[in-house]
């Protein structure tokens, strides 16, 4: 199954079973998703649950918190990171602080869905990443999507979820490919151990779990290590504990990340592990993140900008080497 | 309209039809890459609106390769610019989508849909202040009118009474949505109407669009302040390279296409100019020509050095 089918799946199991789900956005409905996310579920659910919105995206995002307000279970699709910004008024304004200004009062049963990222020369105004924005508001869940199979089990519990979240997707991810587990439980705020190790943890999230697993065999067989990646999944709130085991067990800590480095995601795992794990690492964490450029068309250049599985190996040996890890 | 302009106008026109259906051949063949938005239907528009539009400055979106051909930019440079090369307009950073020239008082190239408007207000506010009389089109397309953008800018231009152009280039789609399923009627210009004059005109007739603009920007050098034109026009490819188009049925594409403005422009030559076949080729030629060399030029022009990766992100460099 494709990501983009995991995702649509998840949408059409969930109108399935709750009348009161809408979904609205640009091209969401006759069209079927810029992304092909939502196709075929116009036919199924008509044009008043599969709304067709104007690209007015302070609209989209807060008609759904209007909608959210009055029962319905709205998930509202962006076509872009860069879109959202946009929307960020409603986004940063009102959809995390209704419940926390009307004392519980008003809930918004209501997910945020877009695409982020680096996908292949779309240039600086349709390439960037806004995580480190959206998780330094307190009252958002946000997740992140890097696997076919989280994608499913987490778009449905957040369309299931009584708290207002945003759901990450990435634009290169759309195409993958992965099993599904429909049986499985998948508690969407775990944090996925995606390969085991005793030596390096490698922490990561969205497609850069793609690439720093493509980076491992480099990794291992020049260090004559093991590494340990995890896939954050959820960016806030962060599974501390997952980290922790892996941090005590390997003695490291590396956060791989797509963003721009300065005030980046990543520094606030960081962070954490300079504040909570300081005495359990053998050496000063390493952060890679993307550069503090505004992301050009040129491909060679658009890749100079971000991590790729050959930078983070290059990095992470030469860092290891460095520390004598 | 004298003969000189009319061919001038008609050269672009097929200047731009080409150098868009090359483009859509390198981005098929990989030497073109990201977002490609043609404007192959919509040149009669882009080109009169330029041309007409002649001093002042030009704000306008992503599908602007043929607008700022037409401005002056050199079609070699703006080639070089889709191929990502160091040598095209924007050092091979921008890309299709972003194209700025200055000298030419041409500010792209937008990318996020209405975010210009504002831009464009901001900046005739500059040139009243300035004293500057020739004031700012800003092109925009239906779907814009629909954003938050638009309106604000409607109402601080009027209040303001800025030397501003507004210009909707009606299509009739966002993407695959349909105008009139989003907005309550076809025409947009009746969003400006409580806030300013308004004009209609057929986007695909080119020396009507030339006069209507020439008209607006003439009213607006005498202060009459802004003016909201709308120019109902089609594309003929979808939205951008990566939309499979399916929402139009063949005989809407093949109404529009019987009002090609090429086609219209080439009659006009003939019948009231007295062009021949051979001065209609003459021209043709010369803008094959023109688009082979910007095709030469950009697929040998260099890569930029990856050294080179910060450049221009500030003025002055710290840290």
């Amino acid at each position: 199954m494709l990501y983009r089918e995991a995702l649509n799946r998840a949408i059409d199991e969930v109108m399935a079973i709750d009348e009161t789900v809408v979904v609205l956005g640009e091209d969401v409905g006759r069209y079927g998703g810029s992304y092909r996310v939502t196709e075929g579920l116009v036919a199924k659910y008509g044009e008043a649950r599969l709304i067709d919105t104007p690209i007015a995206e302070l609209s989209i995002v807060g008609n759904a918190i209007g909608m959210a307000m009055a029962g319905l279970r709205p998930v509202a699709e962006i076509m872009t990171a860069n879109f959202a910004l946009l929307a960020f008024d409603q986004i940063i304004n009102h959809m995390p602080k209704y419940r926390y200004m009307s004392a519980g009062k008003i809930t918004l049963p209501m997910v945020v869905r877009f695409p982020q990222g680096v996908s292949r020369q779309l240039a600086a105004q349709h390439s960037e990443s806004y995580e480190q924005m959206l998780c330094a508001v307190p009252g958002l869940r946000v997740l992140a999507a890097g696997d076919v199979n989280y994608a499913y089990h987490a778009l449905k519990a957040a369309m299931l979820s009584d708290d207002p979240v945003v759901f990450i997707e990435h634009e290169l991810l759309y195409t993958k490919k992965g099993e599904v587990d429909f049986d499985a439980e998948v508690d969407p705020f775990k944090a996925r151990v995606v390969k085991a190790g005793d030596d390096i943890t490698i922490v990561s999230y969205l497609k850069m779990v793609d690439d720093v697993m493509a980076a491992v065999p480099e990794i291992e067989k020049k260090l004559g290590k093991q590494c340990e990646v995890i896939d954050l999944c959820s960016l806030n709130p962060v599974d501390y504990d997952t980290l922790e085991a892996s941090v005590k067990k390997t003695g490291s800590i590396v956060v791989v990340e797509e963003d721009h480095k300065t005030g980046g995601y990543g520094a606030q795992i960081v962070s954490w592990a300079a504040e909570k794990m300081f005495y359990s690492l053998d050496e000063p964490p390493l952060r890679i993140a993307g550069e503090d450029v505004p992301i050009p068309y040129n491909r060679t250049l658009e890749l100079a900008a971000i991590p790729t599985p050959e930078s983070i190996a290059a990095r992470i040996v030469a860092w290891a080497e460095g520390n004598g890890a | 309209m004298n003969k000189l302009l009319a061919e001038e106008i008609y050269y672009d026109m097929v200047l731009g039809r080409q150098f868009e259906l090359a483009a859509k051949e390198h981005y098929m063949a990989g030497d073109i890459a990201g977002f490609l938005h043609l404007d192959i239907g919509q040149e009669g528009f882009s080109v009169a609106a330029m041309k007409a539009f002649e001093k002042g400055d030009v704000f306008t979106t992503y599908r602007e390769h043929v607008m700022a051909i037409a401005r002056g930019m050199e079609p070699k440079a703006v080639m070089a610019e889709l191929f990502g090369k160091e040598e095209g307009v924007s050092r091979g950073r921008g890309g299709s989508m972003h194209l700025f020239e200055p000298a030419l008082f041409f500010y792209g190239g937008d990318a996020i849909v209405g975010g210009q408007i504002p831009n464009a207000v901001g900046c005739a506010y500059a040139r009243k202040f300035q004293g500057s009389e020739d004031g700012v089109m800003v092109v925009f397309g239906d779907g814009a009118t629909n954003g938050g953008a638009f309106f604000e800018s409607l109402n601080i231009a009027s209040a303001q009474k800025l030397p501003l152009l507004f210009v909707c280039e009606n299509n009739r789609y966002a993407i695959g949505t349909e105008i009139t399923r989003v907005a309550p009627f076809e025409r947009q210009a009746k969003k400006a109407e409580p806030y300013m004059v308004t004009m209609e005109v057929d986007g695909m007739d080119a020396v009507t669009v030339y006069e209507a603009v020439r008209e607006a920007q003439t009213l607006i050098q005498q202060g009459h302040g802004p003016i909201f034109l709308e120019a109902m026009t089609c594309r003929y490819e979808g939205h951008s390279m990566s939309d499979p188009d399916i929402y139009r049925s063949k005989e809407e594409l093949n109404i529009c296409k019987g009002k090609d403005a090429i086609e219209q422009m080439e009659a006009r030559l003939r019948s009231k100019y007295g062009l021949g076949d051979e001065a209609i080729s003459v021209m043709r030629e010369r803008a094959e020509a023109a688009v082979d060399d910007a095709v030469a030029f950009a697929a040998s022009a260099q890569e930029p050095a990856v050294e080179t990766l910060a450049d221009n992100v500030f003025v002055e460099r710290r840290g």
